[in-house]
């Protein structure tokens, strides 16, 4: 099991050296000749007006708060899921999983019934 | 013979006692081997971008009617290649405006955790008694791993986004991170069933545990994955965040050159390894009828051809379906596939504990499904009958998802 970890460790140095090899290599191998038109901002051909780095619709953050609910519940459930068919574990598991889904799904059905979930 | 059949472990316990023969320790001789089938599997990657792509564009174009690429030699197949020379030699553009570190740094960032999710997909059946084992790690949180791994892209494009320091890019970045949280939910949920099903979280052990495959076991869990996996890779009709028309090409618009090219590479990559672990969860994976076990050889080949099925799959659906808008998206999410993946979890979950034999199992969880799934088109069509009959005037807008409840 540890030697399958390992296997992960050296995957992950393989993966940020092929990574900085082929930006290398493009660096190497690409011209460098910036002026100021070509490193302008590319939006609509003329000058950029305002920053980009403003405040930006709710709408978003909403959904990130309904997904970080959900995504919490996952690292809950995975867990659950694998013990789940082993023995020894009995419907009281099945009765707690279906509780809590049903206080997850209460929150859904609440945000779904405040229009949180309505593109606006 | 015998050799041949078996040659994938043959060669991997081959090199073994080579290197242990050179006088390396066993975890050393292990590590080397390691490098190699990870050499492997990230070449497989980089390949998949030079194989996908072509098939891409001639598949799309005989669906479209038209020839598709046919110059380069031959059959305009070599076009990937010439594409790889262009963007190796191409100006790495650095903006005034872009935020140095984040910009330079999304690129390597979105590449690593595509790659390194070849790790955990299953290529090969376990050889009994073997040292050394062909193929991934056999890590017993695979799918977990997947999913996290998964999850790292979304912050890679926001930084895209927010680093080129132009709106067209921080808009698509904003809408890409939208969708890809929208969708990691049903995705999640329609795994969780697999792993409830199969207890168990390692990828090896969910296809030899898979007597008939989940996509004609829970239909719900598969087509939701794959319809998930497809807006993750920002397939058609899900491309909204490529958008050509709307926001030129949303957060990548900055980048040339190679670093525009790694996002690209990236897709390929996750495609391809979506497309491995879709068969690998939902069609067998590296089984058909036992030919595994009469010629574990050609294990990897069976996966590739059906990753290669799902992978025309997809295509099929980008050549039928226009895109979808950005409500009807996030609707489509959190208002149909949420709730149907939690139905079905539910009902796995109270399967698994009804009976303990599988075949018993497989067909209450493929009646639970046909019944849920025969509900919820009741439902829908309720909704959608209510809505038009409520307001005529709006029923060119009539969409049962983004409207029904909320009126």
């Amino acid at each position: 099991m540890l030697s399958d970890y390992s296997f992960i460790g050296v995957f992950l140095v393989v993966a940020i050296l092929f990574a900085l090899v082929a930006l290398g290599l493009a660096w190497l191998l690409s011209p460098r000749k910036p002026n100021p038109v070509k490193t302008s901002t590319y939006e609509c051909g003329i000058e950029t007006i305002g920053d980009t780095w403003v405040q930006f619709r709710a709408q978003y953050y909403i959904y990130a708060l309904v997904f970080v609910v959900f995504d919490i519940e996952a690292v809950f459930l995975f867990p659950w899921a694998v013990a789940y068919g082993t023995k020894g574990v009995g419907l009281w598991a099945l009765g707690e999983a279906v509780l809590f889904l049903a206080i997850l799904t209460v929150g859904l059905v609440y945000a779904w019934r405040k229009g949180a979930l309505r593109w606006m | 013979m015998d050799y041949i059949l078996h040659l994938w472990t043959n060669l991997g316990t081959g090199m073994y006692g080579l290197f242990t023969g050179w006088g390396l320790p066993g975890w050393g001789a292990k590590l080397i081997i390691d490098f190699i089938i990870i050499l492997l599997l990230v070449i497989l990657g980089v390949l998949s971008v030079i194989v996908l792509t072509p098939m891409e564009r001639k598949v799309i174009a005989r669906m479209q009617d038209r020839p598709g690429p046919n110059r380069a030699w031959p059959y305009g197949l070599s076009q990937a290649f010439a594409d790889a020379i262009k963007m190796l030699t191409k100006e790495m553009i650095l903006p005034k405006r872009a935020d140095r570190l984040i910009y330079t740094a999304a690129p390597i960032l979105i590449v690593i955790p595509a790659l390194m999710i070849y790790a955990v997909l299953p290529f090969s059946p376990v050889a009994a008694g073997a040292e050394v084992q062909f193929g991934a790690a056999n890590l017993n949180i695979g799918v977990l791993y997947f999913v996290a791994l998964g999850s790292v892209a979304s912050i890679a494009i926001l930084m895209a986004g927010w680093g080129s320091n132009n709106k067209f890019a921080l808009l698509g970045a904003f809408r890409v991170v939208n969708q890809l949280i929208a969708y990691e939910v049903p995705m999640i949920l329609s795994l969780l069933a697999v792993v409830v099903l199969t207890g168990t979280m390692a990828t090896q052990r969910i296809v030899e545990v898979q007597s008939i495959p989940y996509l004609i076991v829970m239909p719900i869990a598969a087509l939701t994955f794959l319809a998930s996996a497809m807006a993750e890779l920002n397939r058609s009709p899900f491309d909204l965040l490529e958008a050509e028309s709307e926001l030129v090409a949303g957060y990548q618009v900055e980048y040339g050159g190679m670093k525009f090219a790694m996002f690209y590479i990236a897709e390929y990559v996750n495609i391809l390894s979506t497309s491995i672990l879709f068969s690998t969860l939902f069609l067998g994976g590296y089984k058909l009828f036992g030919l595994e076990r009469v010629a574990p050889v050609l294990a990897p080949f069976i996966v590739m051809g059906k990753a290669g099925f799902v992978f025309f799959f997809m295509l099929w659906t980008r050549g039928t379906f226009p895109r979808i808008r950005l409500d009807q998206l996030v609707g489509l999410a959190w208002k149909f596939l949420v709730p149907l993946t939690l139905v079905n979890l539910v009902l796995v979950a109270l399967v698994v504990k009804l009976s303990a034999n599988p075949w018993a199992q497989a067909g209450l969880v493929l009646l639970g499904n046909l019944i849920t799934l025969a509900v919820a088109f009741l439902i829908m069509s309720l909704a959608d009958r209510r809505l038009k009959s409520a307001a005529p005037a709006a029923m060119s807008e009539a969409n049962p998802l983004t409207s029904a409840a909320e009126r």
